[in-house]
C-alpha cells in the first residue's frame, strides 16, 4: 500500500501545485494531508464541476491543478470537461476513485463502476489506472501527457492502493 | 437598463481588470462593445463563470478579477457563492445581470423574479453586497467595488430583454481566447 503523504509529495515533486475536489473515503487521507500542508493550496469544492472550474481558473493564473473526486463526480462535471477543458485546452489532472470496481460495492456505485472508463473513452479523455507498483511512473507520465496534450488526464484509483 | 447599456457602463470603467464573461449573450455583448485581451469569453460550461473567476482570483491576488454572469448562470451553480464567501478573495467582484429570463435561448423565464439573489450573496458572507436598478447607481457601485476590498457582489436588475439577432458572436477560437487572456496576466 502506498502512503498518502508519499503520494501527495510525489504529485508536488512532479509539478502539481494547486488542489481542489470533493472527498471520497478512498482519498480521505490524501485530502487530509493536502489540507494540513502549507506549501500548496487545497480548495474544498461543493461539486465536482465547480472544482474543475476553479482548477481551470487556477491554471490560467499560472498553476498546474489537480482535481480529486469519486467516479460518481465524473457525471457531475462532464459538461465542464467537454465544453471548457477540452475545447479551450485547459489542463488538469483528475484523480478519480473507482468505486464499484468489478461490481464489488454498494448499489449506487455499480453502474458508474462498470462505465466510468468507457465514459472517458467516449469523450476522449486519456486515463490510467493506478497500481501500487506503477504509481510513481504514472504520475510522471500523466504530468508529461497533460503538458503535451494541454488537456485533462484522469488517473483511476481503486480501493486499497493508497492508505 | 438593458444589457447593452449595463455592459457599456461596466466596460467604460475598466482598466486592466481580468473579466470572466459567462456564455451566451453576455460574452457576445461584451465582445461586441469592446473586445479586450483581459476578457475570458466562455462559450460553454454554463454556470462555471463564478468558479473560473474564483480560481483566478485565488491565484492572482495582485489583480482585480470580475465575474460577469446572468441570473440563469448563477442559479445553475449557486454553490459557488458559499465557496467564494468562505475562501474570501478580496480581489473579486461578482456582477450578476438579472433580467429574469434565459435571454440567449429566447427569453424563457428563470425563477429569479421570485427569489432575491442578493440575499444568497449576503448569507454566503460576501464582504459587500448591493442591488442596483439604475445606470447611475451601477456606475457608483462599480467605482466603489473597484477601489475597495471584496469579495463584492452586485446584482444588476435588467429591465429590457436583449435583441439577440443584432449581437455578433465571439470570433476568436476557444484556444485564442485562452492564450490572449493568459498573456494579459
Amino acid at each position: 500500500m502506498f502512503k498518502s503523504e508519499e503520494f501527495v509529495q510525489k504529485l508536488i515533486d512532479s509539478g502539481f501545485d494547486f488542489f481542489t475536489g470533493v472527498p471520497c473515503s478512498i482519498i480521505g487521507n490524501v485530502i487530509n494531508n493536502l489540507t494540513e500542508r502549507h506549501d500548496v493550496t487545497y480548495v474544498p469544492a461543493v461539486r465536482e464541476d465547480a472544482a474543475v472550474g476553479v482548477a481551470s481558473g487556477a491554471y490560467m493564473a499560472g498553476k498546474m491543478p489537480v482535481v480529486l473526486m469519486q467516479n460518481s463526480g465524473l457525471g457531475q462535471c462532464l459538461n465542464t470537461l467537454t465544453s471548457l477543458n477540452l475545447i479551450y485546452k485547459l489542463p488538469c489532472l483528475l484523480i478519480v476513485t473507482w468505486r464499484g470496481f468489478e461490481g464489488k460495492d454498494a448499489p449506487e456505485h455499480l453502474v458508474m463502476g462498470r462505465t466510468c472508463a468507457k465514459l472517458l473513452d467516449l469523450v476522449e479523455i486519456p486515463y490510467f489506472t493506478f497500481n501500487p507498483d506503477n504509481i510513481r511512473s504514472f504520475i510522471n507520465h500523466a504530468h508529461n501527457l497533460i503538458v503535451e496534450n494541454s488537456g485533462p488526464v484522469a488517473l483511476f484509483l481503486k480501493k486499497g492502493v493508497i492508505d | 437598463m438593458n444589457y447593452k447599456e449595463v455592459i457599456t457602463t461596466i466596460t467604460e470603467l475598466l482598466t486592466d481588470q481580468l473579466v470572466v464573461c459567462a456564455n451566451g449573450l453576455i460574452s457576445r455583448e461584451a465582445f461586441t462593445i469592446r473586445d479586450r485581451t483581459e476578457n475570458f469569453y466562455m462559450i460553454g460550461s454554463m454556470g462555471m463563470a463564478s468558479s473560473i473567476g474564483l480560481g483566478i482570483a485565488l491565484n492572482k491576488p495582485s489583480r482585480k478579477v470580475i465575474i460577469l454572469e446572468g441570473d440563469g448562470n448563477l442559479l445553475m451553480n449557486p454553490g459557488s457563492l458559499p465557496m467564494t464567501g468562505a475562501l474570501h478573495p478580496v480581489n473579486l467582484l461578482h456582477i450578476v445581470l438579472d433580467n429574469e429570463v434565459y435571454a440567449s435561448t429566447g427569453n424563457q423565464p428563470t425563477i429569479s423574479s421570485k427569489i432575491e439573489l442578493e440575499e444568497f450573496a449576503k448569507s454566503a458572507k460576501y464582504a459587500y453586497v448591493k442591488k442596483v436598478t439604475t445606470n447611475e447607481e451601477l456606475r457608483g457601485e462599480i467605482v466603489h467595488a473597484l477601489k475597495n476590498e471584496g469579495p463584492s457582489f452586485l446584482l444588476v436588475k435588467i429591465s429590457d430583454t436583449a435583441e439577440q439577432i443584432e449581437i455578433g458572436r465571439v470570433t476568436h477560437s476557444p484556444e485564442q481566447i485562452k492564450e490572449r487572456f493568459m498573456s494579459a496576466m
